[in-house]
């Protein structure tokens, strides 16, 4: 029983240590962005990385997303004569909500997963420990540009799922199930509004887009440096996020949107 | 070389190769470039040192040797100040590390060379990036100058033909070497060697053992070693000195250390399997664990 609460209160206090840690480097890393500004290379290198390579898994879903959207949501709005509605109910729930929470996940996934494994294995092979003796602080030269191409990204990426699910969601409603093309996009127009909807899920893809990167770039920093560390290191970056992004769109929704 | 730098940039940053190859060459008074004192580290309720003294003289090869896991590697990161210790004082160059501020600390870094165990070679950089790579990061030199001061490091370590590879491209003992050229790069006045000798072949280990030698030598070097290659390690040293148990169990030249009467000297130097350091790992009775007692 007294091993039980040991073990506990061991694991009570990894926890809070390692939230600690990651708090520490987040500051670090914001305090030293600023060096980035003479060095923008080091951005645009990260941001393809990070951002354009992503592109494809991100327009091939939104699509796939935008599609399924269409069909489901001509099924239930048949049933009580609001199929020219679907531009909105595709609009809406993209741009809302799936657009910036699906992206996040399959950023999770994709770069998350990838910043990890790469910093994992940098410091693994002492890379970072040979760039401390250098006199290269690991934090600014390596964190903090791919910190800040993951936060400019995820915004980005969300735009492109949310515009393309809503193209996936014009050819199964409008070009296969004879929804009006019209009503598609003038109902879209005057019931999609910039402030409430749009920024509202701009600013979720930002905070997204902080969290995700903040989580993946500190589990690889913070990683044992032994390939069993790494492989952790790497789940522990996509369930974390995933969870993170699950929690955290309940509370900006609600915040948002009552 | 350094005229050149000098003359066609002579900004802040250009200064710390003229600086470093001055402090290397230049007389100074005091010819301790680190001290070390009563130094105490843990890991893990573990004591690695407890109380060791030592002093790394410039100008000198100087070799820690010891058993597996008494914590050389250990003893370069704290010289580094990449890791803190419990207790103790560790002067570099006339500047206690222990407590330098992060613009001090990295400024002393660029003064001081690494070669670790792998090489830590950057992965994404070729051969001639890696090597350029502090001189990009800490000068304002162009790219010409550059190509040139990378060339001649290359030329140092015999791996001028190379400087396209990648570092998967590599062979283990020529990752060594670049990352030799690469410590080299702001011509520093010490290098810190972590087990430059493990994994290698009888060639590439004499190609290494005759590179920290002349180099040391030729530049006006401060060398220190981490080994337990006895014999590469030996034939290289200025002075030696053996940890074992968290503390310095014996010091001095090689043919102090073959003649010495310390039994940790002794087995260490001639390799017996059994002594001071003992062959088995800390247990309980034999015949308990059998449980015939």
């Amino acid at each position: 029983m007294l091993n039980q609460i040991q073990l506990l209160g061991h694991k009570g206090l990894n926890f809070f240590q390692r939230l600690g840690r990651g708090h520490i480097l987040i500051f670090d890393i914001l305090a030293g962005l600023s060096s980035l500004i003479p060095r923008p290379n080091l951005i645009v290198q990260q941001l393809y990385s990070v951002g354009v390579l992503s592109l494809i898994i991100i327009v091939v879903s939104g699509f796939f997303v935008g599609m399924v959207m269409g069909l489901q949501g001509y099924n239930t709005l048949v049933d009580f004569g609001a199929e020219e509605s679907l531009g909105v109910m595709v609009a809406l729930s993209l741009v809302r909500e799936l657009g910036p929470v699906v992206t996040a996940l399959l950023f999770a996934g994709r770069a998350g997963s990838a910043l990890t494994a790469e910093i994992g294995l940098m410091k693994a092979t002492e890379q970072l420990s040979a760039m401390e003796m250098m006199a290269v602080d690991p934090v600014r030269r390596v964190l903090g540009p791919r910190f800040l191409a993951g936060f400019i990204s995820m915004p980005l990426l969300a735009a492109m799922f949310s515009a393309v699910g809503v193209l996936g969601g014009y050819f199964v409603g409008v070009g296969l199930l004879g929804v009006d093309d019209g009503a598609y996009w003038s109902q879209m127009q005057a019931s999609v509004d910039l402030y409430d909807d749009i920024y509202n899920g701009v600013i979720k893809s930002l905070v997204f887009g902080f969290v995700v990167t903040w989580i993946a770039v500190f589990e690889g920093y913070d990683a044992i440096p032994t390939s069993e560390g790494v492989s952790r290191a790497t789940t522990r970056t996509v369930v974390h996020s995933s969870l993170a992004v699950l929690g955290l769109d309940f509370i900006l929704t609600a915040l948002m949107f009552n | 070389m350094f005229a050149i730098a000098s003359l066609q940039n002579a900004g802040h940053n250009e200064q710390i190769i003229i600086k470093n190859r001055l402090n290397s060459i230049c007389m100074d008074e005091n010819n301790t470039l680190v001290k070390v004192r009563n130094l105490k580290f843990a890991r893990n309720d573990r004591m690695i040192f407890d109380g060791v003294d030592l002093d790394i003289q410039r100008g000198k090869v100087t070799v820690i040797m010891g058993p597996s896991g008494t914590g050389k590697t250990t003893l370069l990161r704290l010289i580094g100040r990449q890791i803190k210790p419990l207790e103790g004082t560790i002067e570099v160059d006339g500047e206690e590390v222990t407590t330098l501020n992060h613009r001090r600390l990295y400024e002393l870094r660029k003064r001081i060379g690494m070669l670790f165990q792998n090489g830590a070679l950057l992965t994404d950089l070729s051969v001639f990036d890696n090597i350029a790579y502090p001189l990009r990061e800490h000068t304002n030199l162009s790219e010409e100058l550059i190509r040139t001061l990378v060339i001649m490091k290359l030329q140092a370590v015999g791996l001028r033909g190379a400087r396209d590879l990648m570092p998967a491209e590599l062979s283990g003992g020529m990752s060594r070497r670049v990352a030799l050229a690469r410590a080299i790069a702001l011509d520093p006045m010490m290098i810190m060697y972590d087990e430059p000798f493990t994994g290698q072949d009888p060639i590439s280990m004499g190609v290494l053992v005759r590179l920290i030698r002349n180099l040391n030598d030729a530049l006006g070097l401060t060398s220190v070693v981490v080994s337990h290659d006895i014999e590469e390690a030996s034939s290289i040293a200025d002075y030696i000195y053996l940890l074992s148990g968290g503390k310095v169990v014996a010091h001095g030249t090689t043919e102090d250390l073959a003649n010495s009467d310390s039994e940790w000297a002794q087995q260490f130097m001639n390799g017996k399997p059994d002594g001071p350091v003992p062959f088995h790992f800390q247990a309980q009775p034999y015949a308990s664990d059998l449980k015939i007692d």
